[in-house]
């Protein structure tokens, strides 16, 4: 039996005032009518809890855009989870707050496009900027600890010691900057969004800095393209997590569904814990057995767990490669020809579509 | 090292609970999950903001043998490193 997961992701749905050019939802985005019910959802909750999850990650889209997200709210904490709400903060008003935060929430993360109003409001595609300065502001009033959380990318990283400062006056007590992973959205938008490494060089020193000082826990996730090794993507294929889209389809991580053949299985056909333990999709590269060189004999498989599965079917057509971000990836120069062409040239940040 | 007079609490958005799954004391903070054994299910249990760490230590020695309050105060700078657990002001 493989170790019980600890984290269920929610894409409660696809639903998102916003059309971040850069979203993690997949291409192909859930349409309303084949969202899960709200007996559904509860029942996949009933079904982790029992499984082993302790927190429970209500997203989307916009899972505001759901209206039984108390109801959710209020069943996860039933079970004694965690309750993180990840927002885009529009829509979160002081009553919706009160009401979420007596059903149990424990933890909200919201999002910021950047610190630059003007800006922000381009990146997600509406006015947006002073609806996060309200949520950020009702979160604090009502004692619910804050996490905001930046995607960072070519037209925000010189900013990011202004976003750290934004961070601070809204109160936030832990801020993740997340360097773009290009999945979904992003990997469509990656000539528009990879940084040049100058631009990294410079946030890495200006978040360095901020960390010595701030009182917030400032997260700093990877930009994996510019790096030598690959990031430890989920922790292990199957190990500590597991996503739930809208429809009921139920994923090893968000972004697993570009994975040709990979099986991937729906909570309305199968049990979730059968799923995690016995499916094709989450047995195929759970733990080490699936590796070929040079990760097998690699000791740093133990770190960085062969990197992403998604990102080596995205750049070399087969998912049980090593992840060819890695220096020691016989593909690696198809990742520095990408970062060569792509960080040069101008290119046009599509919008994500609106869900239906 | 924690000093021996700090008064250890609960950090914002932390939550402790037990899970049936694990049969193990849990702490429940934003991003992560501490799995806790017995000794540290206990002294987590003592983080109330007023019990000082050598108070910890006495009380843990109650129901555990050869509990030193340096032991003490080192899993809870372990605790602080991990943000589940304060102990200024």
């Amino acid at each position: 039996m493989a170790e019980a997961p600890f984290g269920l992701l929610a894409e409660l749905t696809h639903r998102c005032p916003l059309q971040c050019g850069y979203c993690s939802n997949p291409l192909e985005l859930v349409r309303r009518t084949a969202e899960l019910t709200t007996d559904e959802w509860r029942s996949v909750f009933d079904q982790a809890r029992a499984l082993g999850v302790l927190q429970f990650h209500l997203s989307g889209g916009e899972p505001l855009a759901r209206k039984d997200l108390p109801d959710l709210v209020g069943h996860a904490a039933g079970l004694g989870g965690y309750v993180n709400l990840v927002t885009s903060g529009l829509g979160l008003t002081a009553a919706r707050l009160a009401d979420l935060h007596a059903r149990g929430v424990d933890h909200v993360q919201l999002s910021v496009q950047d610190a630059v109003r003007a800006s922000a409001d381009l990146i997600a595609g509406v006015k947006a900027f002073d609806h996060k300065l309200t949520a950020a502001r009702l979160i604090g009033e009502a004692g619910l600890p804050l996490t905001v959380n930046v995607v960072l990318h070519r037209r925000n990283l010189d900013h990011v010691a202004a976003i750290i400062d934004l961070a601070e006056r809204m109160g936030a007590d832990r801020l993740e900057l997340a360097n773009t992973q290009y999945y979904g959205w992003a990997l469509r938008n990656r000539a528009a969004l990879l940084p040049t490494r100058e631009q990294l060089a410079e946030a890495g020193a200006v978040v360095a800095e901020a960390r010595g000082r701030s009182r917030m826990e400032i997260v700093y996730v990877i930009a994996d393209y510019h790096e030598a090794h690959p990031k430890p993507c989920m922790y292990g294929w199957g190990a500590r997590q597991l996503t739930v889209a809208p429809d009921g389809d139920v994923l090893p991580c968000p972004a697993a569904g570009v994975i040709d053949d990979l099986g991937v299985e729906n909570v309305r056909d199968r049990p979730l814990g059968e799923i995690w333990h016995r499916s094709g999709s989450f047995t195929a590269f759970r733990g080490f057995d699936w590796m070929r060189e040079p990760c097998r004999s690699c000791a740093r498989k133990e770190i960085d767990f062969g990197g992403c599965r998604c990102q080596a079917f995205q750049l070399t057509g087969d998912a049980a490669n090593t992840d060819p971000v890695c220096s020691l990836s016989p593909r690696r120069a198809e990742v520095d020809l990408i970062l060569a062409e792509e960080t040069t040239t101008p290119a046009v940040l599509a919008m994500r579509k609106p869900a239906r | 090292m924690t000093d021996l007079d700090a008064t250890p609490r609960l950090g914002k958005g932390v939550k402790t609970s037990y899970d049936q799954t694990r049969e193990s004391h849990v702490v429940l903070f934003p991003e992560g999950v501490l799995v806790l054994n017995d000794t540290a299910a206990a002294v987590v249990g003592l983080c109330d903001g007023r019990t000082t760490i050598t108070g910890i230590a006495a009380r843990l020695a109650e129901d555990f043998d050869g509990v030193r309050p340096e032991d003490v105060a080192e899993l809870v700078a372990r605790l602080v490193a991990r943000r589940v657990v304060d102990t200024d002001g």
